[in-house]
């Protein structure tokens, strides 16, 4: 015998909003990182001052407002399903990548907005910021990748 | 962790690099323009074939474990109409995306230009129409 299982379809559009946010703000994510990783490998000032610009608008522009979208639909998610008591431990691991990814987003595009600035005054001059941010990315990209096994398949 | 669960994740994950790739070039476009590329945006090309491989490797991915889970799954059939539109629209978005692709590397190379917006477009309302159809299943 088999059992049709479907979620409510008032689920439907939170989790467009939370999926479809989650998988923009990854690729932003990939984005900015591989243009602040090209950045820190260019031995043309002008070229590393570009793509450094070129990776904070996307984290300021393009990362974090899709991160919000991504959050919004899972705190709707969530007040549809779960009503605060006996969270399974997928939820948790959800909300410890989703906030703590928030400080690293934030702290990454605060960052690389310095060395962009400074790069834009001065572009042969030597800065750590973007590697940093760029490194920051990267740790924000192994995190979400244990929040999509997390969501997938929802561990107890 | 069970069969489902992984196939699950494994899905999820294509679907997630495809739309990674997708970001990328909508980057590239955003960067370069819809013609030739820009003074100094020339550098961000060099990330094409990362987009590249993340939309090739995510394309496959979703749709050869996307197959795998409707047959696994007693309650869906390859035949369901939702089953048969994501199928269409995997193959729309390849098709602009495959175009894409060529195009920028063309254009790194400096042997061609970049696919027009448009192309762009029907590749990303392609991918954000598959997702619809994935969450709401209409006809399941």
């Amino acid at each position: 015998m088999s059992i049709l299982v479907l979620r409510p379809d008032s689920w439907n559009f939170p989790l467009i909003l939370h999926v479809g946010g989650a998988m923009a703000m990854v690729g932003c994510l990939i984005l900015a990182a591989g243009a602040l990783a090209l950045a820190a490998r260019t031995t043309v000032p002008a070229e590393g001052a570009s793509l450094t610009r070129f990776g904070f608008r996307t984290l300021l522009w393009a990362a974090i407002p899709t991160y919000l979208v991504m959050r919004i639909g899972a705190e709707w998610l969530y007040t549809k399903e779960f009503n605060g008591d006996n969270d399974p431990a997928w939820v948790g691991v959800g909300y410890i990548t989703s906030d703590s990814g928030a400080l690293l987003l934030i702290i990454g595009t605060i960052l690389t907005g310095i060395a962009s600035r400074r790069l834009g005054r001065d572009p042969e001059r030597r800065t750590v910021l973007g590697r940093i941010g760029a490194a920051l990315l990267a740790l924000l990209l192994v995190s979400f990748t244990i929040a999509i096994w997390a969501m997938t398949t929802k561990p107890s | 962790m069970n069969w489902y669960h992984a196939l699950l994740f494994v899905h999820v994950l294509a679907a997630f690099l495809a739309v990674a790739g997708v970001v990328m070039y909508l980057g590239f476009l955003t960067a370069t323009g819809s013609g030739a590329s820009a003074p100094g945006q020339a550098p961000l090309l060099r990330l094409a074939p990362l987009a590249t491989g993340l939309w090739n490797v995510g394309g496959l991915g979703t749709i050869i474990f996307g197959v795998w889970l409707a047959i696994n799954r007693p309650q869906y059939e390859l035949w369901d109409a939702w089953v048969i539109a994501a199928i269409v629209l995997w193959v729309i978005a390849s098709a602009a995306g495959g175009r894409v692709g060529v195009g920028y590397r063309a254009l790194r190379r400096g042997t061609g230009a970049p696919a027009s917006a448009a192309i762009h477009a029907a590749m990303a309302v392609a991918v954000a129409l598959l997702l619809i159809d994935m969450i709401y299943k209409p006809g399941a």
